[in-house]
């Protein structure tokens, strides 16, 4: 299939992204490029077949529901951000 | 490997390790050089050793980690923009794992950013150089740990594989890589990729020291609910009295699959894949495919040829599941909570894209963004779905294969080390450097790099071993049959 510059622009939007005019054009190409390739799946023939999402063997695996010991504290993740204010995350305003 | 004891201090072995890492420091091999973490540690062992003391299997052995691994000795960055900054609280089980052992990290190694890559060449702080041959990339994405081994800078090094990320970096440099079977080694504290084909493994210069320590990486962790429970060291893998029951019934009920492995058999067949040997591989990598066939049937081994017309599309598959995963994983990367944050932004929104955008690599912006396409409401069905459908015709192929044979024998990949800047704007022609390694990611069956002799120019060439799901240990052991050279590492 052809992708258009409106796909692309699309894609960036839904990744949160901002292009600039020269990364649409490249993003573009090499998209249109990985798209092609990738759409050889077409012929293989797949009449039948249950999809496998994970090749981890086991199912259920359960614990105890209580709360584990955790590694790192409060203080120490909310010193991982840019502005912490009375415990929390200070952002740009929202609205 | 060096081990520290009464004669060799571990101060000597942490020293010689930096020193080496400086004196290659135009190989761009390490992101973080832990010099005054790594000489601390070491005293310590050094003291333990002096009073009698016990110490652990890796007792002052100096080890390069891979920069998607969190510790908190030094930045993680995941050689990304970003994750700038990140200082982690918390330790990778598997890190926890070697250095309660005693081993010592001295460094964090480059890696194309979030491991997104095939040469090293995608990570913020620039390529790393092949160890072999200074115009040619490293190979990757664990470039830098492949190159801090094969150098002997370190004795070995960490890595994660999601489609050849240590297999094809140790074949670029001629050292040992290990993928092991998907669940043995835990992911917690590692930088997510995608989640259904990560593994974590190692870079080592012999089979021995992989087997150790394989013994002490892997394991069931808490923290990590698709770890295996601890085959490795059990034989079988169903014997780990840690094991909880209903999980215990899970693992026994499905242990008569083909896919899994008997402890107990000894190799005889090894099968070889027909389309991975025409005329799109490199001469001098076929021709190192059957001098190691030659040797196997010399030594009494029946060579099976396979045919696995699936595999073919196993490219197209990996990079439609694993980009999706990708745009998935990496969504909660906003400049909010860690790492990186664009400044001087006017809302909310804008901080996120601002973020993102100053903050990914354009290999990442692509993936992140053919992950969005290949999900996205009127393609799921044509791309995502029917890719999780040849995944499940992949699984079957390899397990019709291990019917047939015991191991398989096949290239890492097409070409050995390419130059520096050939492929990175050609994003199609570098993911065909993955085309003989993904297909076991998606199966989850391991892989074992081995070295296989050098080409004309002397660009090391690598082989790898597949064998079925929880065959980590029989690999690593039956990889001696067909080391005849001693090879493995430059020095």
């Amino acid at each position: 299939m052809e992708i258009k510059r409106e796909d692309i622009l699309h894609l960036a939007d839904l990744s949160e992204f901002k292009l600039s005019e020269k990364e649409v054009e490249s993003l573009g190409k090499d998209l249109q490029d990985i798209i092609k390739y990738i759409s050889q799946l077409d012929k293989l023939d797949t009449e039948n077949i249950e999809p496998t999402y994970q090749v981890f063997e086991m199912e259920n695996v359960w614990r105890d529901d209580e709360i584990l010991e955790q590694d790192a504290t409060r203080e120490e993740l909310l010193a991982l951000t840019k502005e912490a204010k009375d415990n929390q995350i200070k952002v740009p305003k929202v609205l | 490997m060096k081990i520290a004891n009464k004669k060799v201090t571990a101060e000597r072995l942490v020293r010689d390790a930096l020193e080496k890492a400086k004196h290659f420091s135009d190989y761009n091999i390490f992101t973080f050089l832990n010099e005054e973490g790594a000489l601390k540690k070491a005293r310590e062992i050094d003291e333990k050793i002096k009073r009698g003391e016990k110490v652990g299997k890796l007792a002052g052995v100096p080890y390069a980690l891979k920069d998607n691994f969190l510790s908190p000795e030094g930045e993680t960055t995941a050689s990304a923009h970003i994750l700038e900054g990140f200082k982690s609280p918390i330790m990778a089980t598997s890190v926890k794992k070697l250095e309660d052992e005693g081993a010592i990290m001295i460094g964090r190694t480059n890696l194309d950013a979030f491991a997104h890559g095939s040469s090293t060449e995608n990570s913020y702080f620039g390529p790393t150089l092949n160890a072999y041959d200074r115009e040619r990339v490293a190979g990757g994405s664990s470039g830098g740990s492949a190159v801090a081994v094969a150098l002997d800078i370190v004795e070995f090094a960490t890595g994660t594989d999601t489609g050849g990320s240590i297999r094809q970096p140790a074949s670029f440099n001629g050292v040992y890589g290990l993928k092991p079977t998907y669940g043995c080694i835990s992911r917690y504290g590692v930088v997510a990729m995608a989640s259904s084909t990560d593994c974590i493994g190692f870079f080592t210069k012999t089979p021995e020291d992989m087997d150790l320590l394989m013994s002490v990486a892997s394991g069931r962790d808490p923290k990590d609910m698709t770890t295996l429970p601890d085959y490795y060291n059990a034989g079988d893998g169903l014997t780990d009295a840690a094991c909880p029951s209903d999980t215990l019934q899970a693992a026994q009920a499905k242990s008569s699959r083909s896919t899994e492995h008997a402890a107990s058999v000894k190799p005889s067949r090894i099968g070889i894949v027909k389309d991975f040997d025409n005329e799109s591989v490199d001469k001098e990598i076929r021709l190192a495919l059957k001098n190691k066939i030659d040797l196997l049937k010399s030594k009494g081994y029946e060579i099976v040829e396979l045919e696995m017309p699936a595999l073919k599309y196993a490219l197209a598959a990996y990079y439609i599941i694993v980009p999706a995963e990708v745009a998935s994983n990496l969504s909660r990367y906003d400049g909010v909570r860690y790492g990186f944050r664009s400044e001087k932004t006017k809302d909310l929104d804008s901080l996120y894209i601002d973020t993102r955008s100053e903050g990914f690599m354009p290999e990442n912006k692509r993936r992140i963004m053919i992950g969005n396409f290949v999900l996205s409401s009127g393609f799921y069905d044509a791309y995502f779905l029917k890719a999780a459908k040849a995944r499940t015709l992949i699984i079957k192929e390899y397990e019709k294969a291990f019917s047939k044979c015991d191991f398989i024998l096949t290239p890492v990949s097409p070409n050995p080390a390419f130059k520096l800047g050939e492929k990175v704007n050609d994003p199609v022609s570098m993911y065909l450097e993955d085309v003989m390694s993904v297909s076991l990611n998606l199966a989850g069956v391991p892989g074992l790099a081995i070295p296989a002799g050098k080409t004309k120019n002397g660009l090391p060439v690598g082989l790898q071993l597949i064998g079925p799901r929880r065959s980590d240990k029989s690999l690593i052991e039956f990889s001696k049959v067909l080391n005849d050279n001693n090879e493995g590492g430059k020095n």
